[in-house]
């Protein structure tokens, strides 16, 4: 169980919006992670290293806000196992379909992009299968 | 000045996921466990994020070029091909088994080190196995 946090949750989201607008506004680009990380890989930063900085603010800041306030979310992650595969997947699927939560779910449907519509609606909906058949078919976790 | 703007913006979207509890995989899963312990945060965080970062389109759309760089680089490709759908799903499936996708993985990663960075090793090498096998 956690616990449904509407008021924390979209206060998060809206602050996430903030990033994903100014971006926009300032930079002309989008923050996709999948994006700034394979960038950010190929050595192509962008202008003035903007992907490395973008990555910096990202990394540090929970941290700090965690040493401030602690998260009232708590960290209960999956075993090492589903992280792996989780994460190749997440890692694989992402290059292919050429974005994620961020890229995809947030700028894209900001945008209203029939591709990152059409991708939303197809991640959510594996997602949920997945979720369905680790713990409802299976029953646990992998 | 690019570089700060950068920092801040970063600082944004980590702040966001920390505040909105998208750091802790437990609760995307259970926001995708819709037949068990469903938990509806996410869709506040889209519904938060989308309509915000949705002006800021709008207002780059209004404008010849953006505030601080000399081109817009914003994807224009419309077609809704079988890679999208093909990639999208095997993410989805990624995302479902480990309750983490990439950004969420990023502002966790100094908090919990032990666990966040397998995901972020498995997760670079599922993006260079797609340049091995697509490029």
């Amino acid at each position: 169980m956690t616990e449904f946090t509407p008021i924390l949750s979209l206060s998060g989201g809206v602050l996430i919006g903030l990033s994903a607008a100014a971006a926009f506004v300032l930079f002309g680009r989008i923050i996709g992670m999948t994006g700034i990380l394979a960038r950010t890989l190929d050595f192509d930063f962008g202008e003035g290293s903007w992907r490395p900085f973008f990555l910096i603010g990202l990394v540090v800041t929970p941290l700090v806000l965690s040493m401030i306030a602690p998260s009232p979310h708590g960290f209960e992650p999956m075993g090492l196992i589903p992280m792996i595969i989780g994460g190749f997947l997440v890692g694989y699927g992402s290059r292919v379909g050429s974005g994620c939560t961020s890229g995809h779910g947030i700028c894209g449907i900001s945008r209203l992009s029939k591709r990152s519509i059409a991708a939303t609606c197809t991640f959510m909906t594996t997602a949920v299968i997945t979720v369905f058949i680790i713990r409802h078919v299976i029953g646990g976790s992998l | 000045m690019t570089q700060v703007i950068a920092l801040i913006l970063g600082a944004l979207f980590g702040g966001g996921l920390y505040l909105a509890g998208m750091t802790n995989p437990s609760k995307i899963v259970n926001f995708l466990d819709i037949a068990g312990t469903w938990d509806p945060s996410l869709i506040f965080v889209m519904g938060g994020g989308i309509p915000v970062a949705a002006i800021g389109f709008l207002i780059l759309k209004k404008r010849d070029k953006p505030m601080v760089f000399d081109d817009i680089q914003v994807p224009s490709y419309g077609v809704i091909d079988k890679p999208l759908i093909l990639g999208s799903a095997i993410f989805g499936i990624g995302w479902g088994i480990s309750g983490l996708c990439p950004g969420p993985a990023f502002a966790s990663v100094l908090m919990e080190p032990a666990v966040i960075i397998p995901y972020l090793i498995a997760l670079v090498l599922g993006s260079l196995a797609y340049e091995r096998i697509h490029r």
